[in-house]
């Protein structure tokens, strides 16, 4: 396929690894790169791109898979809708991941109306389809993501289709960034950020993030050409001793970034405080829909209640959301926690951190 | 090999446009041919390649640039 095997290309992969190696050994000391993005991650892991590099760098896997970030008491809402009959459509990931040790597959195998959907615009034919159905759609996603359900909103309302409801729990990367950087722990010398929320927020929201931390970083595309070009970008602002965002993901992220998708993003949906699995309460992190929208509104419209739950003992899956520990940290992982018995959310989501470690078992 | 398709198609992978239908597009993935939402966009054409998450062109791989990054890199990295 074009634009997509050239940049799988083995040979050249080799190559500006072996460039980014060169570098390492100039900084001589460990240098720690954090890719914030689950996909990233999923694509390092099913690659091999770690043994490319020497062991001096350490990648660590940032807040970057929506499933993974978002709280129980977010998933709650979801499973509320459901059990209250709603006809409930969600991505694949949404499957099967654990709360009070139930799933969504659960409630389906028990009789609830649990659908998969592969895009929001399938929620919203379904609801076309089918008038006297009450359809609950879960919106869980970052920046990618959020307009593309701005959009199913904004045509519902525009054809009249009012059985369509929304659970907004989308999630916003740069507050999240600014918050994670804040932390003193981490020590983070270099960010891989992701290519496809920049393809849609552009270059500018991360400039100020990264002068105030001093953290260099550089938008990154997903396949191993572009990487391992990334990682190789970011060693070199660190022997030139420079602090600034560079664009790998040219051909797919631009300056400016999506300015349309922005717009109908920001005409449907208003910045708020968020939870964050792993960081907490994050200011303006979070998307609610509008008083204008308030009739797609599920939250409002059915009452739904976030609840609380008590995650089980030993589980580290906020630790492995911020990075701050590599999932063979974690005393549940493989013993208990395996991607046929997922305890928490990292482990089932296809843009999970500690399914990345168990599918490519690089996590010794 | 479905499977691992359509987790690829959520990671945006571009696919080529073959048709334009008012709002949406006909997008080819290495032959795999899927109805796409093209509202996030303007101006889409036959022959572009587009970025393609949860079935909406999120955008339009800019072609010229693809093929000149990689040239760099081939340059930038030989022996
Ligand atoms: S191994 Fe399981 S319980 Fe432990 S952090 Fe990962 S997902 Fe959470």
């Amino acid at each position: 396929m074009r634009f997509i095997q050239e940049y799988r290309d083995g040979e050249l992969v080799r190559r500006i690894a072996g460039k980014a190696n060169e570098l390492l050994e100039k900084l001589g000391r460990e240098v720690k790169i954090m890719e914030v993005c689950g996909t990233h991650t999923m694509a390092v892991a099913r690659h091999g791109l770690k043994s490319l590099f020497k062991k001096e760098l350490d990648l660590i896997s940032g807040p970057g898979c929506p499933v993974c970030v978002t709280p129980d008491s977010g998933f709650s809402m979801v499973f509320q809708a459901a059990e209250a009959g709603k006809a409930l459509t969600v991505f694949g990931d949404m499957m099967r991941i654990p709360l009070n040790g139930r799933s969504l597959l659960t409630l389906r195998s028990e009789g609830f109306d649990v659908r998969v959907i592969y895009s929001p615009y399938d929620a919203l034919k379904m609801a076309e389809r089918e008038p006297e159905e009450e359809f609950v759609t879960a919106g869980i996603g970052f920046e990618t993501t959020s307009p593309l359900f701005a959009s199913t909103i904004l045509q519902c309302k525009s054809r009249g289709i009012r059985n369509l409801k929304l659970i907004s729990l989308f999630k916003l990367i740069p507050p999240a960034l600014n918050k994670l950087l804040e932390a003193e722990d981490l020590e983070i010398d270099g960010l891989i950020l992701p290519g496809h929320v920049s393809t849609i927020i552009g270059i500018k929201p991360y400039i100020e993030i990264v002068k105030k931390h001093g953290v260099p970083a550089v938008v990154t595309g997903f396949e191993p050409v572009d990487i391992v070009e990334g990682i190789r970008m970011l060693l070199r602002q660190l022997v030139e001793n420079r602090c600034e965002v560079e664009n790998e993901y040219s051909r797919t992220v631009r300056e400016e970034g999506n300015v349309k998708a922005i717009r109908l993003m920001h005409e449907v949906f208003k910045p708020v405080d968020s939870e964050w699995r792993g960081l907490g309460l994050v200011e303006d992190s979070g998307l609610a829909l509008r008083e204008e929208y308030v009739l797609f509104d599920a939250i409002k419209e059915y009452g739904l209640k976030p609840v609380e739950t008590i995650r089980p003992s030993g589980c580290l899956c906020g630790e492995v959301v911020r990075g701050s520990k590599k999932p063979f940290e974690c005393s549940l992982y493989k013993k208990v926690c395996r991607p046929d018995n997922p305890v928490g959310p990292c482990m089932v989501s296809s843009e999970g951190t500690c399914a990345a470690y168990f599918y490519s078992d690089s996590g010794r | 090999m479905v499977l691992r398709l359509v987790i690829q198609l959520c990671l945006g992978i571009p696919g080529r446009v073959e048709e334009v239908k008012g709002d949406e597009a006909i997008v080819s993935f290495g032959g795999t041919r899927r109805y796409v939402r093209l509202d996030l966009l303007d101006n889409v054409s036959i022959g572009d390649y587009v970025i393609v998450h949860a079935g909406f062109a999120i955008q339009v791989l800019d072609q010229k640039t693809a093929l000149e990054m990689l040239e760099m890199l081939r340059e930038v990295s030989g022996e």
